[in-house]
């Protein structure tokens, strides 16, 4: 499946893998994963737990060292190079503020260590925790703030320190819905003006959507596919891929040979059907009786599960049409160029 | 009653409605619980504890060996007299030499146990640290001094393997030397050390139990070397806890008469006087007077501790 990097950059990729393994025993956490990260992209690592996204952020971010392969950073091969020698920063899930220091010491940590003089130090932590929004909470500990401001301050003190690569782990996964969705806007705002590359893990898959440059769906310690979200999100390259974004309708290849006379599994998204009379629709259709088995309300859209001869079968259509009642016949068709026929896993 | 018995509720019994009142006010169950307690700490513990304090602030007549009770800082002025004053700084010296060794010592066990120790090998540190404290204290007091003897264990192995010289060379330094081991405050502290470190280990290891693994994993990505982790996070994290090993060695060691009975050089430690001058001397008020000298003390410790910020983290 082709690829390439979001934004062309001369020079060496931010990130690159290439066979990188991390076993831990038996357990395969990451299992030959090749990849690029070009600088300044915003790139997604989306997959359940324990598909291997974490290892893979904590094997950049050099708290892991792999099994075998090599990782380069800007072109420069760090194996065996302890974390605090790389040039990349960590957002940790669950903040990892140190709780004996206020916030403008946390932000200011990364620049003590490397021996900023204090006036400069406080001066660059001040500019940092400005642009995070949290001016004037300088003297407050960790323990004093909310969830979304501890946030802030590791994002802070991550950035302080101007890293090549800003990793993040789950950043948002301890936040509630309105907060994160304000922060996704915001992290997107950041990435913008700062222009160097973020990689963020997720098992959000719509935060990945609508954050990313590109996705790399993971799962068992492996690649499955790296592409730009609307490609993901269109053309699933497994069925793992199409379950995992966005809930597809995955269609076996028996019935899709009979429709098409190739036999390959295929998804279709659910908002590509359409429950209308097809005749009065244009372009080639693929029609499917079905029995319509519960309507569920989301407001915008409604989510119609139905029974077809050959196994469920799910619709999202728009709420405003006529109500569908459970139990009735219909007729459901999409365009025969919605049908995406996928790899075998 | 009968309400509660046709929602088909567990009938009243006496222990029920007992239990009903005690939920339903709050402050009454509180008051129960913590009126044994607080009558023991308050009245038996702090109550003979004031007795002593205000004991020291009476005098003895000289002539007749009676207790004079008047108020009176005379007493407390003997404590500068400097035979006292000699007892005071030795053992403050000894408790502090005691008190950094056993950091020392402690912390690497402690920083393990935390760190790195699961499962069978948690169980097992727990026992050794623990096992020495299930067996008497005399008994291994006097097992060091048989240890610490000229002819003992340790001079035995020193002999075995050639070092006599070394050993000797260590026992001919001026004050902490002395003729053998178990005579000399090199021995002293030994015992000490070997008797408290539990105290020590256990308030740190929790400490550091507490400190989150991904501190140090962000310390380490903020470009800190594990040098600097350990002197800018780990040890701030630790130090409630080093503190309170602290106060356990070093209040042990102001307080023990035993172990300078047993083992050492002849020369008094604060706790024999308080031993000799409460028993065989009979000036209570002079004893009394030496008890407070430890508990002022100990609260100008915590009070810098305080100050430099040990219990920040807490």
């Amino acid at each position: 499946m082709k690829a390439g990097p979001a934004r062309e950059a001369p020079g060496p990729a931010a990130v690159s893998f290439r066979g990188v393994s991390r076993h831990f025993g038996d357990v395969r956490a990451v299992d030959g994963v090749d990849l690029d990260i070009a600088p300044g992209e915003f790139f997604a690592m989306l997959g359940p737990s324990g598909s291997g996204k974490t290892t893979c952020l904590r094997l950049i971010a050099g708290f892991e060292q792999p099994t075998a392969g090599t990782i380069a950073i800007f072109g420069q091969a760090v194996d065996g190079v302890p974390a605090y020698r790389r040039p990349v920063n960590t957002v940790f899930q669950d903040y990892a503020l140190f709780p004996h220091m206020n916030v403008l010491d946390n932000v200011c940590y990364g620049l003590r260590i490397r021996g900023v003089p204090r006036r400069q130090r406080e001066l660059q932590g001040r500019e940092a925790l400005a642009l995070v929004k949290l001016a004037g909470m300088e003297a407050r500990r960790p323990g004093q703030l909310s969830g979304g401001q501890r946030q802030r301050v590791a994002l802070a003190r991550a950035l302080v320190v101007q890293p090549r690569v800003l990793l993040l782990d789950e950043p948002l996964g301890a936040l509630d819905l309105k907060l994160r969705e304000e922060m996704q806007g915001e992290l997107k705002g950041l990435h913008r003006r700062l222009g160097l590359a973020f990689v963020f893990v997720t098992h959000d898959q719509g935060e990945a959507l609508s954050m990313a440059d590109r996705v790399a769906v993971f799962n068992e310690g492996r690649i499955v596919q790296v592409a730009a979200p609307e490609e993901i999100y269109e053309r699933p390259r497994t069925r793992f891929v199409a379950d995992f974004v966005g809930g597809s309708n995955v269609i076996a290849a028996d019935v899709v040979k009979s429709w098409t006379g190739t036999a390959r599994e295929a998804s279709i998204r659910p908002e590509k059907i359409v429950l209308a009379d097809p005749a009065t629709l244009p372009g080639d259709r693929i029609t499917v009786p079905a029995t319509v088995t519960e309507v569920l309300y989301h407001g915008a859209m409604r989510r119609v599960e139905m029974r077809a001869d050959f196994g469920p079968l799910v619709a999202s259509i728009p709420a405003a049409g006529a109500a569908i009642g459970e139990g009735i016949a219909v007729r459901a068709s999409f365009a025969r160029e919605a049908l995406h026929l996928m790899e075998s896993a | 009653m009968s309400a509660a018995a046709d929602l088909g509720m567990p009938g009243d019994s006496l222990l029920r409605r007992i239990s009903d009142v005690l939920l339903a006010r709050r402050g009454f169950y509180l008051l129960l619980l913590l009126v044994p307690p607080l009558l023991w700490l308050g009245v038996v513990y702090l109550g003979s504890l004031f007795a002593l304090l205000a004991e020291s602030l009476f005098s003895i007549d000289d002539f007749s060996g009676v207790v004079v009770r008047e108020p009176t800082l005379a007493t407390f002025r003997q404590l500068l007299q400097p035979a006292n004053l000699d007892v005071i700084i030795r053992t403050v010296t000894i408790a502090a030499t005691v008190t950094i060794l056993a950091v020392i010592v402690a912390f690497p066990i402690a920083y393990y146990a935390a760190r790195y120790a699961r499962g069978r090998t948690k169980a097992a540190f727990y026992l050794l640290i623990m096992m020495p404290l299930w067996s008497s204290y005399l008994v291994k007091v006097y097992a060091w001094k048989l240890l610490l003897a000229k002819e003992g264990a340790i001079g035995w192995t020193f002999d075995a393997v050639g070092l006599r010289p070394l050993l000797d060379a260590v026992l001919a330094i001026p004050v902490i030397g002395g003729p053998s081991l178990s005579t000399s405050y090199i021995g002293m502290v030994l015992v000490f050390l070997y008797l408290w470190i539990p105290f020590m280990v256990l308030p740190v290891q929790a400490a550091l139990e507490r400190v989150p693994g991904n501190l140090i994993e962000a310390s380490g990505d903020l470009g800190a070397s594990p040098r600097q982790t350990f002197r800018r996070v780990i040890l701030p994290l630790a130090l409630p806890g080093i503190v309170a090993g602290a106060i356990f060695t070093f209040s042990l060691t102001l307080g023990d008469y035993i172990v300078p009975e047993i083992v050492g050089p002849s020369s008094l430690i604060l706790g024999q006087v308080v031993y000799i001058q409460q028993g065989t001397a009979g000036n209570v008020p002079l004893a009394a007077a030496f008890s407070v000298v430890p508990i002022v003390i100990m609260g100008l410790l915590l009070a810098i501790a305080k100050r430099m910020g040990a219990f920040d983290a807490l």
